[in-house]
């Protein structure tokens, strides 16, 4: 029996507020390919960050090659032999295939120590050749394919002489024939005896390619077992296994007529012909998977990207949503995901961020009118319990959740009749986040109709009425309240086979 | 060091208290101080014929101020404006000694001026090119047409009523009249109106102002477009000032007016700053100017004080955004 080449030991990480990872242990063995799965949120990234030097571990202990190491930052990392190929590529688009395979390692002339080009170019078809790929060392990475791209990275990982590769997702934007090639140039590595660390949602391929695979749920090591060992229902049961334990507290409400129904929406790349419909007094909670188009199809509604084609009736009214400023007209409103990014304006005050979308209706003979103003600020502090030590506060100053409330009261004060909020409690207290629950069902009851977009399980099972899940930018499944289980959600969302995971229900209540 | 920020767009009872502690506040206090420390080194300083002079000097700076305050705010900047300045100088002045009617000569201006601004906006908000680049190509581009037109040639001879910065109500110079009368209205517009709210909304964080339902692009054409209106009002002030007007009119007065606004407190970063310290920032710099006259010191190192100030100022700036973020 091998040595791993990599050893990870009771490693923990804590950011602030999460604790990413939690006493996990992790290795993987010369010329074998180790999957690592798990929900969004579970620390896989953590964990592969922690391994190419990008986070120190706050506790545990990494052996490299049976050496107790301390993997100080990426370079050091790359030193080591550890090559890792993300989802965002960390090529040079101005620069030529062998540049940048041998970046910062260019051949140089013996003589005058010049780059050799011709030594450079040779070279790297060497290394081409032996991952049995044809490509033009001249030709510039910007002008690429997605799949080749990432043939040049693996190219870049051999030429390294890399121990270990680290792969996030790599299919995530390929076509099938291009996932074939990326496998066997996957194989050829591992035959050389890299250790392959792959992380994937898509378990068909952790399947077909790895050796091993480890579960993470929550920051925890839930299992790691042979692939030969586990079947897909287990993967999916043991991904999910958190419990409904938080406190949601979904009101019942009445559901009354349609308020928003959309038919066909569709616009390239952002959204695959999506229809749906949204009634008044109820919560529709949109689940998948990052990178499914949840937030690219509220984005679209809402006129960020219009949508190419497809209908939008609000109220039974069609409409036409072609900029933000239209959709808020309508009665629309999207508390986007990112509050600091997206939602607030940091060097304004509190008060003029809540102001920010109703300053016309505040005018007076021109003039915002100062009374109005601090009374409609004021009430939604109050309403929405914003902590603030005044009105003139700048929101930079505030906390995480508060800033998210007055993100929500600005969204309220434009009284939309259909609100639509993404992730809206991720990464606050969960104060805050009980707060906003409360918030959600009393607008439900008042007779909003409410998209809530999450990555929280528990969250959409408990405050949504009917779940719709979505995956490669598309509706892929419809579940009413009550009638669907967090492994029936995660099975439409990674496109697996029901069956199968009809077998993973009664594996769960075993 | 919110406190910076108080007196910013937010208008309140709070903002009788808050400029105390602003970077407003620290600029009129070290003005006083220095007007007081001028007065007492040559007492000749505060006779009333100086005073005015320092005032007109800085009318037409500040009042360009204005304009300049609303496109940094907006986290765009505007370097052209003393080539705008030098076409309607230029331009109202030769008009003036076509004997076309006064009135009409400004009013040419004024429209010239706006255009000018409009085509900037134009470029930056609709064709998406960096306002630093449109705004330099057209700093060149109008000077040299200015240039090239007048070959250099001096005007003059224009009629009395063109002069009018030349003249006095009540004892204030014109200009000073005109100055105090717009910093009055555009700094209620930028406190009150929708549109300063956006303003400071488009440049404080522009994505967010866009879900907000702010026409990003009609607001950053707006801006350019209302800095060559002021632009232009501070060129027939100078145009009209003295008897004759140089095809070199408005030299370095681009950096003249970033300085007195960024001096005045507004990030360059955008998102922050008033109208009220851009006023006071070129009333420094005037200060500053005059004073070096009465000094005996020589006017070159004037570029080099107005270099240190600017470099002081952007330090500032970014110190206290530090702050913010280490809390």
């Amino acid at each position: 029996m091998p040595e791993p080449i990599i050893e990870l030991r009771n490693i923990s990480k804590a950011f602030p507020g999460v604790q990413a990872l939690s006493d996990v242990s992790f290795d993987v063995f010369p010329g074998e390919v180790h999957a690592l799965v798990g929900e969004n949120g579970a620390g896989k990234s953590t964990l592969i960050k922690i391994i190419a030097g990008v986070y120190q571990p706050d506790a545990g202990t990494i052996h490299f090659d049976h050496q107790p190491v301390q993997i100080m930052n990426p370079r050091h990392a790359r030193e080591m032999g550890i090559a890792a190929i993300y989802q965002e590529s960390s090529l040079y688009n101005e620069l030529s295939v062998a540049e940048n395979i041998f970046m910062g390692r260019h051949p140089r002339s013996s003589r005058l120590g010049t780059v050799d080009w011709e030594a450079m170019y040779r070279e790297a078809e060497a290394v081409l050749n032996r991952l049995g790929i044809q490509m033009d060392v001249r030709a510039k990475v910007g002008g690429l394919s997605t799949a080749n791209r990432q043939r040049v990275e693996m190219a870049k990982a051999l030429s390294q002489q890399a121990k270990v590769l680290i792969m996030d997702e790599p299919t995530a934007s390929l076509t099938q024939h291009d996932v074939e090639a990326l496998f066997s140039a996957v194989r050829f590595l591992r035959e050389h005896g890299v250790g392959i660390i792959y992380i994937s949602h898509r378990l068909e391929e952790v399947f077909k390619l790895a050796d091993r695979v480890t579960v993470l749920r929550d920051g925890h090591l839930v299992d790691t077992r042979p692939v030969k060992e586990a079947t897909q229902s287990q993967l999916v049961s043991m991904m999910v296994g958190r419990t409904l334990d938080t406190l949601f507290p979904k009101e019942e409400t009445v559901v009354g007529p349609p308020i928003l129904r959309v038919r066909n929406l569709r616009r390239r790349g952002l959204v695959n012909d999506v229809s749906f419909e949204v009634r008044r007094g109820e919560i529709v909670g949109l689940a998948g998977l990052v990178g499914a188009g949840r937030s690219e199809l509220a984005q679209v509604l809402f006129g960020i990207y219009p949508a190419e084609s497809g209908t939008i009736e609000i109220e039974g009214k069609p409409v036409v949503i072609r900029e933000p400023r239209q959709a808020l007209a309508m009665g629309l409103a999207y508390v986007p995901e990112d509050r600091q990014r997206q939602g607030l304006i940091l060097p304004m005050t509190v008060r003029d961020n809540i102001s920010l979308a109703i300053l016309e209706t505040l005018t007076r003979l021109g003039f915002v009118s100062d009374r109005d103003e601090d009374r409609i600020a004021q009430a939604y502090v109050e309403r929405l319990q914003i902590r603030t030590p005044s009105l003139q506060q700048l929101a930079m100053n505030l906390s995480g959740g508060n800033q998210q409330k007055i993100v929500v009261s600005k969204w309220l004060a434009s009284k939309p009749r259909i609100l639509i909020l993404d992730e809206p409690t991720r990464g606050i207290d969960v104060g805050a986040k009980a707060e906003i629950h409360r918030l959600m069902s009393q607008l439900a009851q008042q007779g909003l109709g409410i998209v809530m977009i999450s990555s929280e399980l528990p969250e959409i099972l408990g405050m949504s009425d009917r779940i719709l899940v979505m995956r490669k930018n598309t509706i892929v499944g419809e579940y009413l309240r009550g009638q669907v289980t967090q492994e029936q959600i995660i099975a439409a969302a990674m496109g697996l086979d029901q069956q199968i995971m009809h077998g993973a229900n009664t594996l769960e209540r075993h | 060091m919110n406190a910076t920020n108080a007196f910013a767009p937010t208008g309140t009872r709070r903002s009788l208290l808050a400029p105390l502690q602003s970077q407003e506040a620290t600029l009129a206090i070290f003005l006083a101080l220095l007007v007081t420390g001028l007065a007492v080194a040559t007492p000749a300083f505060l006779e009333a014929q100086n005073l005015r002079d320092v005032l007109v000097n800085a009318s037409f700076p500040a009042i360009a101020a204005i304009g300049m305050t609303m496109v940094i705010v907006s986290a765009e900047i505007d370097i052209s404006i003393g080539s705008i300045l030098a076409v309607v100088a230029v331009l109202t002045g030769n008009l003036a000694l076509t004997g076309m009617p006064i009135p009409l000569v400004f009013l040419i201006g004024l429209l010239a001026g706006t255009l000018l601004g409009a085509l900037n906006g134009a470029l930056v908000a609709y064709a998406r090119i960096p306002s630093i680049i449109v705004t330099l190509g057209a700093l060149s581009f109008w000077r040299g047409l200015v240039i090239y037109l007048t070959q250099g040639a001096w005007i003059y001879n224009m009629p009395e009523a063109f002069h009018f910065a030349q003249r006095s109500w009540l004892g204030v110079p014109i200009p000073v009249w005109m100055m105090i009368v717009l910093i009055a209205l555009a700094g209620l517009f930028m406190r009150y109106s929708p549109l300063g709210r956006q303003f400071y909304a488009v440049g404080g964080n522009r994505q967010a102002a866009m879900l907000a339902g702010i026409p990003i692009k009609r607001r950053v054409f707006l801006v350019f477009t209302l800095n060559g209106f002021f632009a232009a009002i501070a060129a027939l002030i100078y145009a009209s000032r003295f008897s004759v007007v140089q095809s070199n009119a408005g030299l370095g007065f681009e950096f003249q007016v970033i300085t007195a606004v960024v001096v005045g407190g507004t990030s360059i970063m955008g998102g922050t700053g008033t109208i009220w310290g851009s006023f006071l920032g070129a009333l420094l710099l005037a200060v500053i100017g005059t004073g070096m006259t009465f000094l005996k010191v020589s006017p070159y190192w004037l570029q080099t004080v107005q270099g240190s100030l600017i470099l002081l100022a952007v330090v500032l700036d970014v110190v206290r955004r530090r702050q913010v973020l280490v809390r």
